[in-house]
């Protein structure tokens, strides 16, 4: 396939048009939006903004990504949120000295393991106990920030430490720490899933999960897994968020941040169906989440229109990936393609993505080389039904 | 019951519904090929044919599913094309399908009078609609109250109201897709009891079922099916079971060459098989059943759908729990409670059906192949990149596979390429017996004869392979032993080289030897 071609199809195409778009726009109305000044050796603007305020929720989009992949969703990442918030902050407050590193060690790494506890519910219930994955982790998003509360005390803990701030406002090589750990787990994440076999079984479980235990796959371990690491992104996320604000708000923490990671992924084109994903279009699709948020606040636009806004520039979005209209869109552009010469010859590329659908294909003579062109000499063969299968 | 039945085909009634012709095609393929059919008053008519005979398609150009190509459907003699299932209905066609398709959570009236409920001033008249229900409920002899919540009911009495929604529209044709296959001996009596209630009252029944046993003692004539074509139409009584199978199953004279067949593979006595089944069963699925597979052998499952052939392929993987009896490998008595047990044993196993358990549509040729293998491995353990490539290549080549594009999604792929991917995922497991149920079933005659010769040359190679198909033929021509089975029983098991199709399609209608 020529470049062009390749790039017209790929499902990345809408999600970074949407994003340039936005680019654009504000370099229109607000051209300071692309100054990047630097500080003390460290980087400043709205661009770095928009990097570091979208690194929660992209850490959090990361792990939705998986959990999605595997035909599951995980409701529960605010709660998670607010809980590791919760944790870390009660436990920097209560140390011998609440200023000292170790204490913000120690907070952070009890913090993230609760995460990881949490994640193994989720993962229990969905794996074993067999819960639909919308109910099984509505259980933690509801009960969640009553337990964070219940940590608190219900009060909104502040804590003033050093290394813990670091977390919320510090700089590595001039670029703020929230955006380098969030750079290091995606990077991990795509090592973990491409570079060993978990993202193939991911997806083979969310496609077909009967073809995968069929084939042998360790489909509950696979799901445990991805709702483990999805907790496990949310914890840390929430640590990002406390150390911000040098606090832990038990009822705002994280709050919704759920929607916005499910619509980071989808809109980077990872389908809510399961099966394949794709962890760049998440990461452009937190990015057109922040920018949009940004542009919003830097534009001007009254506060009391700002979720309509947002709600409809994503709208458009959908719009214009939604299979039916891009069908639409290139009917128009093209027409049929004429049926294939007598030779045999294939018919030039089957646009990959195209639902071939219930129609049978097996009909292919061996002479035909992509098997799917009707042939004269074709053989009714039994199965070869599909009204036949569609009852069975 | 049958000297008082009526016979419709002596000519005293005209036909209430009369398809002349019916033509259906899907692009590439014709599901019908002008078929005829004719149902009257008063009888049962029994529709048969193999999988993918056209059955269903049938059905579903009469009750206005699919729109035909050609042919004409003439109800009480005006000529019709049903638009929409809602549409025969009003004409008085209604069907009943496999599967319940009614509201497990609502009341037996509210599902029998679920979208045309007598109304008053615009609201639901209740009490009229329970007095409905009950009407058609004593007319069906069921005694059941119409308040109750349909999911309390057995599936058996769940089908009788489908039945009598289905009636109470003033039917005067009932279709029965398939209205036993869940349903035990006794449910299957009381359904009979209804459809000869509605028989005797003047409705033309349409039944299809694969139990011959049901189909003969019910139905009065019956049309055969195969390849989207008409096979015959007959008075039941004047067709012997023999006949009837052989015009489902049919000749088909195949191009292939007949495989060279080397002298059965004589099991040395005393050899301990590799895998070997004892009173291996599973309630309400399949009889206790014995068998036993050797090295270098391929032992068939012969029988028609529904026989249980389907049932001991799974039982035998793991795919579904054996209630009753043991499995042995290797003379060690082993228990598949997942497949994986199953296939760390080196057994693989290929689904019947392609789409649902096979194939990973989304995913490319490369990574359905890989799949088993893969997963035998875990996650931590990728396949090296180098090492997978030549495995799919030299598998891409030596089956044949077409496009021969690792990268191609292999839902494009048509379904005898399909096929040979997922019989290459499990050749690359290495695996010591194959399960392969019905790996030939919808796919081009070419895709057939490799993978038949692909069963022969692993079998010489010292691999067991269990084999089951639809098509006798194919399993007398390339099995070593035959086991047949008939209505989840097993009744018989042949030496593979001195039997013939008609030996097989003989214990298949007398139901075992005599």
């Amino acid at each position: 396939m020529t470049l062009p071609v390749r790039i017209s199809r790929s499902p990345l195409l809408w999600p970074l048009a949407a994003l340039l778009a936005l680019l654009l726009f504000n370099l229109v109305v607000n051209p300071g939006f692309f100054t990047v000044r630097i500080q003390d050796g460290h980087l400043f603007g709205s661009l770095v903004d928009v990097l570091k305020n979208g690194s929660p929720t992209l850490l959090i989009a990361l792990g939705m990504t998986l959990v999605i992949a595997s035909r599951g969703v995980d409701l529960s990442v605010g709660a998670v949120v607010a809980i590791s918030a919760a944790i870390a902050c009660t436990s920097i407050a209560s140390a011998d000295d609440p200023s000292s590193p170790g204490a913000a060690i120690v907070a952070m790494t009890s913090a993230i393991g609760v995460g990881l506890l949490l994640g193994a519910w989720n993962g229990l219930l969905v794996s074993v106990f067999g819960i639909q994955p919308i109910i099984a982790t509505l259980v933690l998003m509801t009960a969640g920030r009553g337990i964070a509360m219940l940590i608190t005390d219900g009060q909104i803990i502040t804590v003033n430490n050093e290394t813990y701030s670091w977390l919320g406002g510090g700089h590595v090589l001039g670029l703020p720490a929230q955006v380098v750990v969030t750079g290091l787990i995606l990077l991990l994440v795509a090592v973990l899933t491409r570079r060993t076999a978990l993202g193939m079984l991911v997806e083979a479980v969310g496609i077909n999960p009967a073809a995968a235990r069929l084939a042998g796959v360790r489909s509950r371990s696979i799901t445990w897994t991805v709702y483990v690491f999805a907790a496990f992104a949310a914890s840390v996320a929430g640590l990002m968020i406390s150390a911000q604000v040098n606090a832990a708000d038990a009822n705002r923490a994280g709050l919704f941040i759920e929607l916005d990671a499910i619509l980071a992924v989808v809109i980077g084109g990872t389908s809510l169906a399961g099966g394949r994903y794709s962890l760049t279009g998440t990461v452009i699709g937190a990015l057109v989440l922040q920018t949009l948020t940004t542009t919003v606040y830097s534009v001007g636009i009254p506060s009391q229109y700002s979720t309509l806004f947002k709600a409809v520039v994503i709208i458009v979005v959908f719009l214009l990936q939604a299979p039916r209209l891009r069908a639409a869109l290139r009917r128009r552009r093209r027409p049929a393609p004429p049926p294939p010469a007598s030779g045999g010859l294939p018919s030039g590329p089957v646009p990959v993505g195209t639902d071939l659908g219930p129609t049978p294909t097996a009909v292919g003579a061996p002479a035909v080389p992509t098997g799917r062109e009707p042939s004269g000499s074709t053989v009714v063969g039994a199965g070869n039904d599909p009204a036949e299968g569609a009852l069975r | 019951m049958t000297s008082a039945r009526l016979q419709p085909s002596d000519g005293r009634d005209a036909p209430v519904v009369e398809m002349s012709a019916i033509t259906v095609e899907f692009p590439g393929v014709k599901a019908l090929q002008a078929v005829d059919l004719r149902l009257f008053p008063g009888e049962v008519h029994a529709l048969m044919g193999e999988n993918g005979a056209g059955k269903s398609t049938l059905i579903k150009a009469l009750t206005g599913v699919y729109a035909y190509d050609t042919g004409t459907v003439t109800v009480a003699g005006e000529q019709r094309e049903f638009s929409s299932p809602a549409d025969a209905q009003a004409a008085g066609i209604s069907t009943v399908y496999q599967e319940v398709n009614l509201c497990a959570n609502l009341s037996v009236t509210e599902n029998i009078t679920l979208g045309r409920e007598p109304r008053r001033l615009g609201r639901i008249d209740r009490r009229a609609a329970r007095e409905r229900a009950r009407a058609v409920l004593a007319r069906l002899n069921l005694r059941i109250d119409p308040d109750s919540t349909l999911a309390t009911h057995p599936i058996a009495v769940q089908q009788l109201v489908a039945i009598a929604r289905a009636v109470d529209t003033d039917a005067r044709v009932l279709v029965l897709d398939e209205p036993t296959s869940s349903l035990d001996a006794d449910e299957v009596a009381e359904l009979f009891r209804v459809v000869r209630a509605l028989r005797d009252e003047g409705v033309a029944i349409l039944f299809v079922s694969h139990f011959l046993d049901q189909v003969y003692e019910i139905s009065d004539r019956m049309t055969v099916l195969r390849n989207g074509q008409l096979v015959g139409e007959h008075r039941t009584v004047d067709l012997p079971r023999l006949q009837l199978i052989q015009e489902m199953i049919g000749r088909e004279l195949t191009t292939l060459e007949d495989l060279e067949r080397a002298a059965t593979r004589q099991v040395p006595p005393g050899a301990v098989p590799r895998l070997s089944a004892r009173g291996v069963g599973r309630a309400g699925a399949l009889a206790p059943v014995d068998v036993d597979v050797h090295a270098g052998q391929v032992v068939g499952l012969a029988g028609l759908l529904g026989s249980g052939r389907t049932e001991l392929t799974r039982l035998l993987f793991g795919a579904d729990r054996i209630s009753t009896g043991d499995l042995h490998v290797d003379g060690r008595p082993v228990r598949f409670r997942t497949p994986r047990s199953a296939i760390a044993r080196r057994i693989g196993f290929s689904s019947e059906d392609r789409k649902g358990e096979g194939v990973v549509g989304d995913l490319t040729v490369r990574d359905n192949l890989l799949l088993a293998m893969q997963a035998r491995r875990g996650w931590l353990r990728p396949i090296p990149r180098r090492t997978g490539d030549e495995l799919v290549q030299r598998y891409i080549r030596a089956l044949d596979i077409r496009p021969a594009d690792p990268q191609a999604l292999l839902r494009n792929l048509s379904g005898g390429n399909q096929q040979k991917v997922l019989l290459a995922r499990w050749l690359l497991t290495e695996p010591r017996l194959l399960l392969l149920d019905e790996p030939t079933r919808g796919i081009d005659i070419g895709a057939k004869a490799q993978i038949q010769q692909l069963v022969a040359e692993l079998a010489g190679e010292g691999m067991s392979v269990v084999f089951v198909s639809a098509e006798l033929e194919e399993v007398v021509r390339i099995c070593d032993r035959v086991v047949v089975l008939r209505d989840r029983h097993k009744i018989a098991e042949l030496d593979g080289a001195d039997t013939s199709v008609d030996d097989v399609v003989d214990l298949i209608a007398r139901g075992g030897r005599s």
